[in-house]
């Protein structure tokens, strides 16, 4: 379980529409937890949750991470126009290459923009944006 | 209905044998860099009259018709278009893969006009993203605060990435791996700055260096303002036909000897491979199609959105290795003179770029291979590669012209 927090004051970002291929995964992020799929018939693993497992086509099933990763690619966005984001200048986007193997973005915070690294680790916690959504975000492992 | 024409057509040909290899035979260009007196669709219709007026065709020909619009604010999807354009096609296609649409419509209106589906086909796109919509395409976000965001971009929707961010994140991973610099990414924005000073039209005209470069505000690291492509105005039309039919029309004909395309992802964070992008299988296949090879081409139209795609596309379609690109920039073998020229009419770096900007990959290609290019020509210029990038180094479209028949 990785730590919840709640934002300060309103949550000001983009929100996910949920459905029920991935309403699991928004919910459990809430509850401080991080989903993935696997798939049941071959054991391929993916990212993000779909009707199907884009490797055989068989019926994924959802599988716990741990919330660890390391940074695979990164960008310190330093000019952005779009409200809120542009209030939190610079901040930095990361592919992050989880334990389990596959990648998904994130903001890395918690740290200089400028000390991020390629090959950073770092451990996931949840941003509570809604009841029944968490937004996964990453900070360099402790 | 297609398999009836197609039919008949076949009947025909099996008569008189014609030449049915696919030719660009007319562009044009719209108004650029900016033209406040032109919206979206009238860039359409400017650059059509003036492809038209160029091969001398009569608009009635026309029976296939292609446009990648309708992805945003403006009306100018295909089926729209060719009823504001009053074109009565036999053939359409709104395929949209980005700023590559373009390359993919070459390929799939080579096959249709090889097949009979039709014989005189027009591309045509406008965009007045700089007087109309701003500079907001490269960091202004794709979602409004507090929206609720559908499909897959809901799992990058809340960590404010930006358009330039993405591509940022290829050049940095590019780095990581083949310690590819930052100096080495300004050597392609330096190079087609040059050919942009022979452009009157072009937005961006002052020479630069590759310090100016690297000294330019960063945008999203380690992409700096100047590695951006420009924000503009524009239009582009081409029109294609049958060899056959081009013999009496007023421009040398510009063959397809062969296209292909390819997609790896749409949306950023699903790239397969920060380094490299579907040009990797696009190219190959681009190049068996024209039975040639990198050594072959005279000339690059490569889709500049960025200093790094550049860099991509060059090895993953295979002109150098993977890793060599940025070594290869500095030696400045993409400059005039050097061994393969790229975006001779100054890119999106310094010419334009109303968002989509393929379809002046493959206009700028036909000048050349026409000879037309004036101080900017390549000599002796018989064979072009254009290559699209759309989205995020998402879906490449790779399309080899020619000047010659095949």
């Amino acid at each position: 379980m990785g730590e919840v927090v709640t934002p300060d004051g309103e949550w000001q970002r983009p929100l996910p529409a949920t459905d029920e291929v991935n309403a699991a995964y928004w919910s459990a992020a809430a509850e401080g937890r991080l989903l993935i799929q696997e798939c049941a018939e071959c054991g391929q693993r993916q990212f993000y949750p779909r009707a199907l497992c884009t490797h055989c086509g068989g019926e994924p099933r959802w599988l716990e991470c741990t919330g660890r990763g390391t940074v695979h690619t990164f960008t310190v966005v330093r000019q952005m126009g779009m409200r809120p984001f542009r209030d939190d200048l610079p901040y930095v986007v990361a592919m992050v290459e989880l334990e389990e193997g596959p990648m998904m973005m994130g903001n890395v915070t918690g740290c200089d923009p400028d000390s991020v690294r390629i090959g950073l680790p770092v451990e996931a916690y949840f941003v509570r944006a809604a009841e029944d959504v968490g937004v996964p975000m990453w900070r360099p492992a402790a | 209905m297609c398999f009836t024409d197609a039919a008949v057509s076949t009947e025909a040909a099996r008569e008189q044998p014609v030449d049915r290899t696919p030719v660009i035979v007319g562009t044009g260009l719209s108004d650029y860099p900016k033209a406040p007196h032109l919206d979206g669709v009238q860039h359409h219709v400017q650059a059509f009259q003036r492809a038209l007026a160029d091969c001398g065709i009569d608009k009635a020909e026309i029976d296939g018709y292609v446009s990648a619009g309708g992805g945003g604010i403006m009306v100018d999807d295909a089926v729209t278009m060719a009823e504001y354009l009053r074109i009565d096609h036999r053939y359409v296609d709104g395929t949209m893969t980005g700023g590559s649409s373009f390359e993919f419509h070459v390929q799939h209106l080579a096959a249709a006009i090889r097949e009979g589906l039709c014989d005189v086909a027009l591309i045509t796109y406008g965009s007045d993203q700089l007087s109309r919509m701003g500079r907001r395409l490269g960091t202004g976000g794709f979602q409004r605060p507090g929206s609720r965001v559908a499909g897959p971009i809901q799992y990058e929707a809340a960590y404010g990435n930006s358009l330039v961010g993405a591509y940022a994140m290829h050049a940095a991973r590019h780095s990581h791996e083949y310690g590819t610099t930052p100096e080495q990414l300004a050597e392609i924005a330096v190079g087609v700055r040059e050919y942009a000073m022979l452009n009157t039209h072009a937005i961006y005209r002052d020479p630069i260096t590759v310090d100016d470069v690297v000294n330019s505000r960063m945008i999203a690291d380690p992409l700096h303002k100047l590695d951006c492509c420009a924000i503009t105005d524009g239009g582009g039309a081409v029109i294609m036909t049958t060899a056959d039919r081009a013999k009496d029309l007023r421009q040398p004909p510009v063959y397809v000897l062969g296209a292909a395309g390819g997609e790896t992802h749409w949306n950023v964070s699903q790239s397969p491979d920060f380094t490299s992008c579907a040009g990797a299988t696009a190219g190959p296949a681009a190049f068996g199609r024209a039975g040639l090879g990198p050594d072959d081409v005279d000339m690059l139209m490569f889709y500049d959105s960025f200093t790094i795609t550049c860099l991509i596309l060059l090895e993953s379609i295979g002109f150098v290795g993977k890793g060599e690109g940025g070594p290869f920039v500095a030696e400045g073998n993409l400059k005039r003179g050097g061994k393969w020229p790229l975006n001779t009419d100054g890119g999106g770096l310094s010419s334009n770029h109303p968002g989509m900007r393929g379809i002046f990959l493959l206009i700028e290609a036909a000048r050349q291979l026409r000879g037309q290019a004036g101080e900017a020509q390549v000599p002796d210029c018989q064979v072009a590669l254009c290559a699209g990038s759309g989205g995020w180094l998402s879906c490449i479209g790779v399309a080899i012209l020619g000047a010659e028949h095949p």
